[in-house]
């Protein structure tokens, strides 16, 4: 059989305001019918920009070279990068359709989802209105969106997330394409909704016969889905080879490093117990820096809407020296608890005793005091820094706040010592935020929230922005500082592995209550939750033998 | 003004706003930005050289040969007539800019210092102060901008008709109906940068809410004002036409103003005489235009999505920096030193 997409040299680049840049480099690529072929990359490595040039939707902005020859199932071919108009939008859909990152902004709000779904299949058929919704219908129930007939009525915001990507999926399938482009189908998901969205990818392949392009960062994702894999760096092709054989025996030093920082669970079990070796005797015995007891934490409702229990009954404790990991899903609270830590959110009901500062109730004036002895690391390093102070000025906001320097010029010995301890160039402090890449900045947050030494700080999913290879960088970096300047932490993440590689203890919560707290050995190694056991069986191993493994045992248990 | 956060190595002409946007421009919109920019330097540079330009002061009547006369068509000596009064035309044209500029000065410093610093405080405390300014903000928006213009005129001129005191009326009562703009977009841009993770990170550090205010949300939620600015701008010198043409304007002999020989030259225009009433309208017309075209092109340039890019032949070898970043660099030079 012939191949159904063929990417012959394939250039992109694309106008700026500062100059053209390339994107894309001589890439040469095929899809074969029937397979997953995973595009796999950090971010700006050109994967999207690539998938992307197979519908021809690139914006107007970039210039292609190349060839993307698109085959149809009835044997016609067409060369998409000289396509435009009315051809593109024949090709688009028919022969080619795409599954958008972010299932919430790729649907239209204001119509139904049967809408949005018969609006694809009436674009290329004359199809009547009752026609087009028996189908959506039957498109919708194939996906598994449970009883389509009144289903297909509602509008998206009546839907899950994981919901949203089926429905983004269905409208993929709607014409039965050759191929179907997912861009990161799964990022914006949960990890267990993440495995039931893989499934039915899976399922597009084996039972529509659609081949799937498959772009994403997520190694673990590759290993569970794809037959064949493409890394991708610096807008060119850096290796292709089955997926099996590229997990054994990586031949590119790329490739190696790629895989090799990816964190794995067990790795961290080592680390724990050299930490916990070192503590003195009577650490069992110290008083706890942070004691939550039956925590709570409520948003008000808007307008006769109930309020929302963000925390509900939590309790745990931080001792000094301690690295607490905080795991859990989207909305399950994780991030409320460490806002509240640290005075950002404020407490509604229980006790949460910070430093010796109760924070419920407590107003600002109460809590500035301890403010010198927390440091807080934000999710995105790209927004947390103020973008028209230079890194300098940045990192030594703290030390002039609290009087430990009279400006940001007189504190510069010590950031330049803080920029050294995070392994960024003195240098570095002259640039603005915008001027760092994401793991350097992340880096620079580092040393921002430890230029006081505090005893306590909180770490927000501080890797979750980066790439693989990065996040190891900083999260190398977090252990080592750890273990010079033995300050306890909250490290806030909804990454198992992330979790597992740092914190001595981990707490895992779920809907708002703390369901299972233990070692990284009791948690991991045997959970007694159910909701754990799930956590566990979802996330995907970066090992296609031992994934393919789970996945059965996975199944077999959800059966 | 993105270009103004970044590196300080740039060269620093290149980084003044408008210059920035001029060199980033192309196409149309560069033509667009070109001929406004034109016409606003001949306006600026009219007002300020005014004494050299006009051959007779403003409110001269009388040439070493006696007096003008009215209604004279244009000639050697009057080179656009004189009016109904008696005044040299173009001399007042010439001096007239000099009133429009100083009344945008004023009107535009005025309602950007009480705007900015309303706005700023309202989006970033919240709360009642917050609703009950912008409850008056809405309220000077239901009112028709002139009346309420004509209002404040006659409650601070006070019926008198000096330069200053005209120019002041004028410009202060413009104030009043651009503060509520300057408030509304500097509180929606406070509240945007409010909830960023850097103003967080601020109050997590224990700085203080004034500290916040002034070093981390004021300077950050500031890109937008040259562009309502530029369009103000425009904007006062309609409402000073306006008030002009009314007769609540400037008294002849205290200043040139547009609105007043406009105003003066009507029941000409039945009569057949043109130059009275072409020459002040054509002004208004032109410099409002030059300022409306600067404007917009700034907000078309201000949008990446709206802004045309030249059409590139070679990459940029190592680009070094992500250009997705808000507030990133905009000028090539910037760039360039950061990939270094």
């Amino acid at each position: 059989m012939t191949d159904l997409v063929e990417i012959r040299d394939l250039a992109v680049t694309f106008a700026t305001d500062a100059g053209p840049v390339r994107a894309v480099d001589g890439v040469s690529l095929a899809v074969h019918p029937g397979e997953v072929l995973a595009i796999v990359g950090e971010s700006g490595s050109g994967k999207t920009v690539t998938a992307k040039s197979i519908l021809g939707l690139l914006p107007e902005t970039a210039t292609v070279r190349g060839a993307v020859v698109l085959r149809n199932k009835d044997g016609g071919e067409a060369d998409v990068a000289q396509l435009s108009g009315a051809r593109l939008r024949q090709v688009r859909g028919r022969d080619a359709a795409m599954v958008f990152q972010e299932p919430s902004t790729a649907l239209n709000p204001v119509y139904t989802v049967g809408w949005q779904i018969a609006e694809g299949l009436r674009a290329h058929g004359r199809l009547s209105k009752k026609e087009a919704r028996a189908q959506a219908i039957d498109i919708l129930r194939r996906v598994g969106i449970p009883d389509p007939e009144t289903r297909v009525d509602h509008y998206p915001h009546q839907f899950s997330g994981g919901q949203k990507q089926r429905i983004v999926i269905a409208q993929a399938l709607a014409l039965d394409p050759g191929i179907i482009v997912a861009d990161e189908p799964t990022t914006a998901l949960d990890v267990t909704v993440q495995a039931e969205i893989l499934d039915l990818l899976r399922r597009c392949r084996d039972e529509f016969g659609a081949a799937v392009v498959l772009i994403t960062h997520n190694m673990g994702v590759v290993a569970d889905l794809a037959d064949r894999v493409a890394v991708m760096y610096q807008g060119e092709l850096v290796e292709q080879a089955p997926v099996r054989e590229l997990f054994e025996s990586p031949q590119e030093a790329y490739t190696q490093q790629l895989l090799a920082a990816v964190p794995r669970i067990g790795e961290g079990l080592a680390r724990a117990e050299v930490r916990a070796a070192r503590r003195p005797e009577d650490w069992d015995e110290q008083e706890p820096l942070v004691s939550a007891t039956d925590l709570r934490i409520v948003y008000p409702g808007r307008f006769r809407q109930p309020d929302f229990v963000a925390v509900d009954g939590v309790s745990f404790a931080i001792k000094p020296g301690e690295v607490l990991g905080l795991v859990g899903e989207s909305g399950s609270g994780k991030t409320t608890i460490g806002r509240a830590m640290a005075g950002l959110t404020r407490v509604s009901g229980g006790s949460l005793s910070v430093l010796g500062v109760e924070m419920n109730g407590a107003r600002e004036r109460r809590i500035r005091p301890i403010r010198s002895r927390v440091g807080f690391v934000f999710q995105d390093p790209a927004t947390s820094f103020n973008p028209l102070l230079t890194i300098a000025q940045c990192v030594a906001e703290p030390l002039v706040v609290h009087g430990r320097a009279e400006s940001s010029d007189d504190a510069r010995a010590r950031v330049d010592e803080l920029l050294e301890a995070v392994q960024l160039p003195r240098s570095y402090g002259d640039r603005f935020p915008h001027e760092l890449s994401g793991g350097q900045r992340q880096r620079a947050s580092l040393a921002r929230a430890l230029a006081l030494d505090p005893e306590l700080l909180i770490a927000d999913e501080p890797t979750s922005a980066l790439d693989v290879s990065v996040q190891a960088r900083v999260l190398d970096l977090f252990d080592e500082l750890h273990r010079e300047l033995g300050f306890a932490a909250l490290f806030i993440s909804h990454d198992l592995a992330v979790v597992d590689m740092l914190a001595d203890r981990i707490a895992v919560l779920h809907r708002g209550k703390l369901v299972e707290e233990g070692t990284g050995e009791q948690v991991l190694g045997n959970p007694q939750d159910p909701y754990t056991r799930r956590l566990l069986a979802s996330l995907p191993v970066p090992d296609p033998v031992e994934q393919a493994a789970r996945r059965a045992q996975w199944q077999a248990e959800a059966s | 003004m993105a270009a103004t956060a970044s590196s300080p190595r740039a060269s620093r002409w290149t980084r003044l706003p408008v210059i920035a946007q001029l060199r980033q421009s192309v196409g149309l919109q560069r033509g667009m930005l070109v001929t406004g920019l034109v016409l606003t330097a001949i306006f600026v540079l009219t007002a300020i050289l005014a004494p050299v330009l006009a051959p007779y002061g403003f409110s001269q009547l009388r040439g070493p040969d006696g007096a003008f006369g009215a209604q004279q068509p244009p000639s050697a000596e009057h080179w656009l007539g004189t009016t109904q009064g008696g005044y040299d035309v173009l001399s007042r044209l010439i001096w007239g800019s000099r009133t429009a500029l100083l009344v945008i000065i004023v009107a535009v410093v005025a309602s950007i210092l009480v705007g900015v610093t309303l706005g700023l405080i309202s989006g970033y405390f919240g709360g009642w102060l917050d609703r009950t300014l912008v409850v008056i903000a809405d309220a000077i928006y239901a009112f028709p901008s002139l009346l309420l213009a004509i209002v404040l005129a006659i409650v601070i001129s006070g019926g008198q008709s000096s330069m200053w005191g005209g120019i002041l009326a004028a410009a202060l009562s413009i104030t009043v109906i651009f503060i509520p703009q300057y408030l509304r977009v500097t509180r929606a841009e406070v509240i945007r940068i409010k909830s960023e993770a850097f103003v967080e990170s601020a109050r997590v550090i224990g700085a203080g809410h004034a500290r916040i205010m002034t070093r981390h949300v004021l300077r950050n939620s500031t890109r937008t004002l040259p562009l309502i600015l530029t369009l103000n701008a425009s904007e006062a010198i309609l409402t000073l036409a306006g008030l002009g043409f009314l007769g609540f304007g400037i008294e002849p002999t205290a200043a040139a103003e547009w609105g007043y020989d406009l105003n003066k030259a009507v029941s000409d225009v039945t009569s057949g005489i043109w130059w009275t009433s072409v020459f002040p309208g054509t002004a208004i017309v032109l410099v409002v235009l030059g300022l409306t075209l600067v404007g917009e092109s700034l907000n078309d340039l201000a949008d990446p999505r709206l802004r045309k890019r030249a059409a590139g032949a070679e990459p940029v070898e190592d680009l070094g920096v992500d250009p997705a970043v808000p507030g990133a660099a905009a000028t090539p030079e910037t760039t360039k030193e950061a990939a270094r």
